[in-house]
């Protein structure tokens, strides 16, 4: 058993913070993990934490590793953030914890898991953060995540050590769902494959019939699209599939903050009006719940459109006969059709058009017209 | 002897259906009705999120001086199991002097009680989601036939082109022509209390730029941009009016009453787009669209020059127009 038995398909990262967390002269009080979504940013740093823990080098089964995993460890701190930004006052809040010593481990570590999102609308967060960075305190160690470096910005990027992880492969990732989660050998492969290795997506896959339905409706417009009227309707299917999805998880989610923050506060439930700074409290509330459901409205949609875009990948990889696995390796017949209806440039064309969809959402241009227009571009050569 | 009379609201109430607005109207309109029969009533509101176990309890035994009680449970959807369990249970044995009122907005949560409360007998009043244009027409419609005013078709578009994002401003809209106005609403009065709304603004311009009139949907525009209007909300206006016309185009030659059911539409709208259509192809409106598309990227902040990026999108969208008719 070690510490880093869930960081898959990560060798050379793996070597990197294993050496680090045990020889001194390789360890510094800054890093920086980037990689692609799903390939493990926030397991490998929480695995890295238990490590500089753990009294035997990452065992992976003390208290001091358990802890350090599943976040409950005093001298670990885990900032996952669902808005759009972090706060420049979460930030003071942190600089200031790490300036004091450990109470029980041998670290006192904070993870940032979203730290592009330091940058999201002004500077102000991360120069609070940077701070801290210049004038480290001996035993606090900062584990920065972001998608890539170009996500961070350079004052914390040059103060940090990087560490680089890469796409796990499907079957690495298909191993962990077997012997992690208990699902059959199969089904991992084909959820490891259809989610690009996305260790998160694909256990959703795995696990969900109705995730799995989703993704072939979206996969199913592919190759499908004609006239001008269809485009239009096939947009507005794709914006109603995503938008079934991101309505499903947060209602329930929602009631049951707005019942806690009413507990905390000792609020009266049954009141019909609500005093004034209660009121606010609730108002706040709701307004972090907007954020955080348009955030995940928009993560849905955008990977949405990621299978969509690997049915052309798929196509185009057909066409050019090189040996490589296909993600749509259970949907090979639509594959084949969309190979042959479409020619190589016509795929690229495709591809590009779902790229720029992905760009418009990106920056707020409203999601149908981003889709519609995506859609035309989509349409079969008559 | 005083002869109690009859009431009239049966003892179970089920308000489902997720449009707010209706749902407190229903709420409203049955505690008014309760009130005909039983003007002492003692009404208790329970909020399902923040319930505490056995409240429903306390609120519903018979109190020492008899006397009628209407219990208000609000949002079922979002109901403890503690309190799906208490109701379930007094459903199972009603104390007669209580009346039970439950919104249930939508979902799966509390389905069992709302089957029982169903089983029950109660009356159950629907407040479906007012979505589509269709559905705001015939809410605005409503709120004129209900203050006896008469509205015309075109006026009524108006105020949904104007203010119909928003269906509490709608029927905000509605009640101020009702009371500030006399005799039929018409188009010139819509204009007149609403007329200076973005949208309104949006809706003009789109006019013009899909008729192929480029100087007056351009004058338009520098006219709105002048006045401090914000692009965007224009954008969003040529966008949606483009797809109603490849909609409507798509949908085929059907009565415009059934094209507009199934699109979700309103028949003046179907009609609108028929007359609007006759100068377009299909190819030409989703070349219009892509360059709105396009537009409404730069004017979000991925261009320099937000105002030239609609007027762009504007002399295509003409520009497409004016060829249709060639081709
Ligand atoms: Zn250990």
């Amino acid at each position: 058993m070690t510490v880093w038995r869930d960081v898959i398909g990560q060798d050379t990262a793996v070597a990197t913070l294993h050496r680090a967390a045990n020889d001194p002269d390789s360890m510094t009080h800054a890093w920086l993990l980037t990689g692609p979504p799903g390939s493990g940013r926030s397991v490998a740093a929480r695995a890295f934490a238990a490590a500089l823990q753990c009294p035997n080098g990452g065992c992976g089964e003390c208290r001091e590793c358990r802890t350090a995993i599943d976040g409950s460890h005093a001298d670990v701190d885990v900032i996952a953030t669902e808005g759009l930004s972090i706060k420049v006052a979460l930030v003071r809040d942190l600089v200031q914890l790490a300036a004091l010593r450990p109470s029980v481990g041998r670290w006192r570590i904070i993870i940032i898991e979203d730290a592009d999102r330091l940058t999201a609308f002004s500077d102000a967060p991360a120069n609070a953060l940077l701070k801290a960075l210049e004038e480290p305190t001996p035993r606090t160690v900062w584990i920065l995540c972001a998608p890539s470096v170009e996500d961070v910005i350079i004052t914390l990027r040059s103060r940090s050590r990087h560490v680089r992880l890469r796409t796990p492969p499907a079957e690495a990732v298909a191993e962990l769902l077997q012997r992690r989660d208990g699902v059959d050998a199969p089904m991992a492969l084909y959820a490891a494959r259809a989610a690009q290795s996305h260790v998160g997506l694909a256990r959703r896959l795995a696990r969900d019939e109705g995730a799995r339905i989703r993704r072939r409706e979206v996969i199913s417009l592919a190759g499908k699209i004609r006239g001008v009227g269809h485009a239009i309707d096939a947009a507005s299917d794709l914006a109603k599939i995503a938008e079934d999805e991101s309505g499903a998880a947060s209602t329930e989610r929602d009631a049951a903050e707005r019942q806690r923050l009413m507990e905390v506060l000792g609020a009266d439930p049954t009141a019909r009006t609500q005093p004034p700074h209660i009121r606010s409290q609730l108002a706040a509330l709701e307004k972090d719940q907007k954020a955080r459901a348009t955030r995940y409205a928009r993560d849905v949609l955008d990977r949405s459109l990621l299978d969509l875009l690997s049915i052309y990948r798929d196509a185009l990889v057909l066409h050019t006969g090189a040996p490589i696995d296909l993600v749509n390796q259970d949907a090979m017949a639509a594959v084949q059709q969309l190979a042959q209806a479409m020619s190589p440039e016509e795929l690229l064309h495709a591809i590009d058009a779902i790229g720029t969809a992905r760009e418009r959402i990106g920056l707020n241009v409203n999601p149908l017209l981003a889709l519609e227009a995506m859609a035309l571009s989509l349409r079969l050569p008559s | 002897m005083t002869v109690t009379p009859q009431r009239t609201v049966p003892p179970l109430v089920l308000i489902t259906g997720p449009e707010g607005i209706l749902a407190e109207r229903a709420l409203t309109s049955v505690m008014a009705e309760v009130r005909v029969t039983a003007p002492d009533v003692e009404v208790v509101r329970l909020q399902a999120a923040g319930y505490e176990p056995g409240s429903l309890m306390v609120h519903t035994s018979p109190s020492l001086f008899g006397g009628q009680k209407a219990v208000v449970v609000q949002d079922l959807d979002e109901a403890s199991d503690e309190l799906q369990t208490d109701l379930l249970a007094f459903l199972a044995a009603p104390e007669p002097d209580v009346t039970l009122v439950v919104t249930h907005k939508s979902g799966q949560r509390g389905k069992k009680v709302l089957d029982t409360l169903k089983k029950g007998g109660a009356r159950v009043i629907d407040c479906p989601a007012i979505k589509t244009d269709r559905d705001k027409t015939d809410f605005a419609t409503n709120e004129f036939r209900a203050a006896r005013r008469r509205a015309t078709p075109e006026a009524v578009r108006a105020l949904i082109e104007a203010v119909g994002k928003d269906l509490r401003e709608l029927s905000a809209a509605c009640q101020q022509l009702v009371s500030d106005t006399t005799g039929v609403i018409d188009e010139a009065l819509v204009e007149k209390y609403h007329g200076g709304k973005v949208e309104a603004t949006g809706f003009r311009v789109a006019d013009a730029a899909v008729a192929g009139n480029t100087g007056e949907a351009l004058r338009l525009l520098r006219h709105a941009i002048a006045t401090g209007v914000d692009p965007v909300p224009i954008v969003a206006v040529l966008a949606q009016q483009l797809r109603q016309l490849v909609r409507v185009g798509h949908a085929g030659r059907g009565r415009s009453a059934d094209v507009a059911r199934d699109l979700g539409m309103a028949p003046w709208q179907v009609d609108k787009a028929r007359r609007a259509l006759s100068g377009w192809d299909a190819e030409a409106l989703g070349r219009s669209i892509q360059a709105v598309a396009a537009a409404d990227f730069e004017v979000k902040g991925g261009g320099r020059d937000p105002v030239y990026a609609v007027e762009r999108a504007i002399l295509t969208i003409t520009r497409e127009r004016q060829g249709s008719g060639q081709r």
